[in-house]
């Protein structure tokens, strides 16, 4: 039987010769992860059930992302709670302050997913390892506290969408603008329950920067994951990284797709999703003059190397707009380290940005950059839902991190290839 | 298995930052959750909701965090079931995980409006409207689903 991509991946774990869309599984997992939030529910579970011990310490990965450094006493006891959990049952991959990053560029970062691998986290945003030819899931919390126990989880075998690659992007359009465009154009539900598997002769120019942000809001499209086609790119990425063996899962050439949608990276143009779904997708030339009160540059999707490269490229010798409050979080503290060496830091204090340590915190409204009423925000996150970052009358727009540096610079939402080429998508 | 309660009637893509917003993540206390379900969607959610009482969503409910908070929260407020033209997956799964009862019924969410007093069979998946007289067939849910459902949640079933 034809599979796809993440169908063979499913059936080697499950042990079974091939599996068909909507067939019920029980896979092995290669990785279970959890952060500050969802796995304090997920001990407590662990506890109630009575389990005694979790399958493998090595292949349990806990984050402190969310709400770290403490925000206040609550989050501070749920941090203890994870902390206290580690230590009892010696979990390798435990990361606390000092050397935590942001759970889904840290991962990769360690080489803690690798192609052909069986991942499972209590975060949505689990579905970013797909960028390495994983397959890989946001649960909950409930099923972090089974897959620690036995090393499993249940599954409904997806369909898929082929999204099919052609061309390459031009200077100031990212990932991000690729995936902002694609769920512009299949909806936030256009993906439901099934996976988004991209290839096609355009992969090769993606970076995997580019494709760990895209991977990462395949689950605002629904989808219950993204995966990219295995090539040098990745082994490239994955080499120094990840020394156990790797096996990598191809697509059958004649897989059956639900959909295949054809995506010209050339014609992709800077895009910002408007309040309050991510699938309002609009470019430069449907954006009139939007203020902004703040610009967030970080998050799970857009704090990697290459997003405060694009960040600096543009604040460089240049200034935050007066009004506009920017905060700038890399997310690891390799990129953070390494983004000091380069001089990015510099560049930012320089152009008046504040500069954090990691944490998911503006994000999700938990600290570090709320909104008050009317205020609007552009950020580099993946949600612009109501009272996402804070008062329920703010607004979030979602963009890559070079049009958060161009508004941030402009005052307004602002293309940046009008600070760089003087062009103006507007116009 | 039977639930009975009057239906409170939101739309499409209610996300799981709606049901319970991130600034009280800091907590996992069921109670705590109820006392913030919906707030950033229907403020007065907590004074209107009586035990028994249903939600019904329209398409991609449950969308966004993976948050198990958001399914905790509407199950302690009292609710007895959940009804939407469609569920995002994770909240379907942990919906199923933490014994929350919800029905994917596209008919039922468009027709049944805020304040019908509904009757759900679970076993049939028939969801009764007494307000308006009508009936809707929900998709019964898979042998493998109903068995993690009538054990008591996923860990009651792993334990045989």
């Amino acid at each position: 039987m034809a599979m796809t991509m993440t169908q063979k991946i499913l059936a080697a774990h499950a042990g079974l010769p091939a599996v068909r869309a909507g067939q019920l599984i029980r896979a092995k997992l290669d990785m279970v992860l959890g952060n500050d939030i969802t796995s304090p529910v997920a001990i407590r579970e662990f506890d109630k059930a009575g389990f005694s011990d979790v399958f493998d310490r090595e292949k349990i990965a806990i984050v402190l992302d969310h709400f770290v450094p403490n925000k206040d006493i609550k989050a501070a006891e749920q941090c203890a709670q994870c902390r206290a959990f580690a230590k009892r049952f010696d979990v390798k991959n435990y990361f606390d302050v000092g050397e935590m990053g942001i759970e889904h560029a840290l991962l990769p970062e360690k080489g803690l997913a690798a192609p052909g691998e069986c991942i499972i986290g209590a975060d949505s945003h689990t579905c970013t390892y797909g960028a390495l030819g994983a397959f890989s899931t946001g649960v909950g919390s409930t099923d972090m506290a089974a897959a620690m126990a036995t090393g499993e989880a249940w599954f409904k075998v997806p369909p898929a969408i082929r999204v099919e690659l052609t061309g390459k992007l031009q200077p100031y359009v990212s990932g991000k603008d690729v995936i902002l465009h694609l769920i512009g154009q299949i909806g936030v539900d256009g993906a439901l329950y099934k996976s988004l598997e991209f290839g096609g002769p355009g992969l090769s120019s993606l970076s995997i920067d580019d494709r760990l942000c895209i991977a990462n809001m395949a689950v605002e499209a629904g989808a219950k994951n993204g995966i990219f086609e295995v090539d040098e790119v990745t082994m490239d990425y994955i080499r120094g990284r990840v020394s156990r063996t790797v096996s990598v899962c191809t697509a059958d050439a004649d897989a059956a797709y639900d959909q295949v949608i054809h995506l010209d990276l050339s014609a992709i143009e800077p895009t910002v999703a408007f309040p309050h779904l991510p699938e309002n997708a609009r470019t430069f030339a449907e954006i009139g003059e939007v203020p902004i009160d703040q610009a967030v540059i970080g998050s799970c999707t857009n704090g990697r190397l290459s997003d405060m490269a694009a960040a600096a490229e543009i604040l460089k010798g240049r200034h935050v707009a007066k009004g506009v409050r920017a905060i700038i979080i890399p997310a690891t503290q390799a990129i953070y380290r390494e983004a000091m060496k380069r001089g990015y830091l510099e560049t930012f204090l320089d152009a008046g940005c504040a500069v954090s340590t990691p944490t998911c915190g503006p994000c999700l409204g938990g600290y570090m950059g709320i909104l008050a009423a009317g205020e609007r925000c552009v950020a580099t996150t993946n949600r612009n839902f109501v009272g996402r970052m804070g008062h329920v009358e703010s607004e979030v727009y979602l963009a890559s991190p070079a049009v958060a540096a161009a508004s941030a610079v402009m005052g307004r939402l602002a293309d940046p290839r009008i600070l760089m080429e003087g062009k103006d998508g507007s116009k | 298995m039977k639930a009975n309660g009057f239906a409170h009637k939101y739309g499409d893509n209610v996300d799981t930052d709606v049901i319970i917003p991130a600034r009280y993540l800091n907590t996992s206390d069921p109670q705590e959750l109820a006392a913030h379900c919906m707030e950033d969607i229907d403020p007065d959610f907590r004074k209107k909701i009586a035990p028994g009482d249903l939600i019904v969503g329209g398409m991609n409910f449950g969308c966004g965090s993976s948050r198990e908070h958001a399914p905790i929260a509407i199950k302690a407020s009292g609710v007895s079931c959940v009804i939407a033209g469609s569920f995002a997956r994770i909240f379907y799964r942990n919906a199923i995980n933490i014994g929350l009862a919800i029905l994917e019924c596209p008919e039922a969410s468009g027709k049944i409006q805020d304040g019908d007093e509904l009757e759900v069979d679970f076993d049939s998946g028939v969801i009764c409207n007494r307000t308006r007289g009508e009936s809707y067939q929900a998709e019964p849910f898979p042998a493998f689903i109903k068995e993690i459902i009538e054990k008591g949640g996923l860990l009651a079933s792993l334990r045989g």
